[in-house]
């Protein structure tokens, strides 16, 4: 028998695996095919203070081993949330993290304080890859200065262990891991999607309503895995890894780069039961390589000198 | 019983240049499915494609799963280099179906469209107008199977080399302006599937003449089951998922 559990920020998760916002809807959409108490822990679909109705379509558009998608944030709001989806959630005997984001200061700090008033949110991860009405539409997430503004002011108004979701937009993501963790994060999770663009020849029009997208899917891992490794490498709280896992070595590579837990994100939209596949896969690894400790192998990275 | 399965292919035959029936054996206690759902298909476990598709549900016979689809992508020419004993992992049947008819009803498909509708006809043996529209013979694929399951049949082509030459929804018209003036129940609820700018028009009709009209939509779809709100369509109500609320949906919900 392996130790499959991890604690991260104060959370304990019986196996390091959840799901990726976003990609799991509120939990009910995937709870037909498996036993959701099997997961890590659960985070929800993105929500923002008030309901988002999102973009026009088309909103994705498959690429090489990967999706673009921009899906505009359409959530029910976290009103909604807490009265209609919460109490399914609070079913299962996992940890329920709640994704928000806002597009100003004013917005997170709404999302946030209702949210931790909700009994059965256990966590809060923080989008931050949106626009900043407030400072000409930049990216809250990839200007270090409007960033640490608003998980300051988040971290100030709330109680809850607090993930900020780190953009791979940028040039440096150990210095915007460092950022969070300066500014009272419990832990960064990374990555979010990365913006492209896909172009319908001859229309000459961008595929997608919104112009660009996030890219996500296979096709970012190995980005994902270089950018958790430089930032595990920058900071002490732990780092949860994410980008284009559909395997269990995948989720591998990113425990052994640094990752205390990992989310598994598009590959739920492939195969419907991908992060019970996942924890059965990294059990199986360990017990073949007899290591009876997950702990063993976070941050296990031999790097070539 | 999972709505997520392997399944081994009994056998993917071509009908045409471009149209192609797979049939497939679930290899485990599946969920009937009802006239109008669909599942989401793949051709293997490939990266690219990345993403399963959906199609809709052609015939559920003997334990066997059947699709008919048009060889049109990426995704449905990897579909038909499947081969019989090929395993497949399929997710369905999922989305909602079309209300069952109270009595005679109007089936309109358009195209590769008469896969969603054939097993309506099928179920309601004899009590369905069907309208099928196709851009040529050649692609009228399956009109004698539909036809022999139908009360009536009507055909059109866009090149006139099968039925009559021009748009389905004119001759819809004109049957419903004549059937106004010869049968008291003129008020026959429309099924339909096939392009946007068909089910456009249809919704117009339907309008006009007040009848009820069920439309089986197509978008793009990553999930199929509700999560990623990639396929969402704008209704009255907002934004409406496709795979979920759908794929049918009464025509006067869909903002056109």
């Amino acid at each position: 028998m392996v130790n499959l559990s991890v604690n991260i920020a104060g959370l304990r998760l019986k196996n390091p695996i959840m799901t990726a916002s976003g990609t799991f809807g509120y939990g009910e959409e995937y709870s037909e095919f498996m036993d959701l108490n099997r997961l890590g822990a659960i985070v929800a679909k993105g929500l923002s203070a008030a309901p988002r109705q999102g973009n026009p379509t088309p909103r994705i558009v498959e690429t090489p081993a990967g999706m673009l998608n921009a899906i505009g944030l359409q959530n029910i709001g976290v009103k909604a949330f807490i009265k209609e989806k919460l109490p399914f959630l609070k079913k299962f005997d996992i940890p329920v993290i709640a994704n928000f984001f806002g597009d100003s200061i004013d917005e997170y700090v709404k999302a946030a304080v209702e949210l931790s008033g909700a009994d059965g949110v256990h966590a809060l991860e923080m989008n931050i890859s949106c626009p900043n009405k407030q400072a000409g539409w930049i990216v809250f997430g990839t200007d270090p200065e409007i960033m640490e503004q608003v998980v300051k002011a988040v971290r100030k108004e709330t109680k809850l262990p607090l993930i900020v979701k780190l953009s791979p937009n940028v040039t440096d993501i150990g210095l915007m891991a460092k950022v969070a963790e300066d500014c009272g994060a419990d832990a960064v999770s990374l990555i979010n999607t990365i913006t492209g663009m896909a172009v319908d020849v001859k229309s000459r029009r961008p595929v997608l309503a919104n112009n660009t997208g996030g890219l996500s899917g296979p096709a970012v891992r190995p980005i994902a895995v270089r950018m958790v490794w430089e930032a595990s490498k920058a900071v002490k709280i732990p780092v949860i890894g994410m980008g284009g896992i559909t395997t269990a070595g995948d989720a591998l590579e990113f425990l052994i780069a640094g990752a205390r837990a990992v989310a598994v994100g598009t590959a739920n939209f492939i195969n419907p039961t991908a992060v019970i596949d996942i924890i059965d896969g990294i059990e199986k690894f360990l017990t073949d390589e007899g290591i009876s400790d997950i702990n063993e192998i976070i941050g296990s990275l031999k790097i070539r000198s | 019983m999972s709505k997520y399965f392997k399944a081994e292919i009994t056998d993917n035959i071509s009908l045409n240049k471009h149209f192609k029936i797979l049939t497939l054996t679930p290899q485990s206690d599946i969920v009937v499915p009802q006239p109008g759902q669909f599942y989401m298909l793949n051709s293997n476990n490939t990266y690219d494609p990345l993403l399963k598709r959906p199609f809709s549900i052609f015939g559920c016979k003997n334990n066997t799963l059947s699709f008919l689809y048009r060889i049109r992508g990426k995704g449905t020419s990897c579909l038909s280099n499947l081969r019989g004993g090929d395993i497949i992992e399929v997710i369905g049947p999922l989305g909602n179906n079309y209300p069952e008819p109270a009595g005679d009803f109007i089936a309109v498909a358009g195209g590769v469209g008469i896969a969603s509708l054939l097993p309506l006809l099928d179920k309601r043996k004899n009590t369905g107008y069907l309208f099928y529209g196709a851009r040529s013979k050649d692609e009228s694929v399956m009109l004698s199977e539909a036809g022999a399951l139908s009360k009536e049949t009507f055909v059109a082509t866009d090149d006139g080399s099968e039925g009559r030459k021009g748009l389905i929804t004119e001759l819809l018209k004109g049957f419903l302006n004549n059937l106004k003036s010869e049968i008291s129940n003129f008020t026959l609820p429309i099924y339909a599937c096939g392009p946007n700018p068909m089910l456009k028009e249809l919704s117009k009709i339907a309008r006009e003449r007040r009848i009820k009209c069920y439309v089986s939509l197509e978008e793009h779809m990553a999930c199929g089951v509700g999560a990623c709100l990639g396929c969402v369509v704008k209704t009255v109500s907002g934004y409406r998922r496709v795979c979920k609320e759908g794929s049918v949906f009464d025509s006067e919900e869909i903002v056109w």
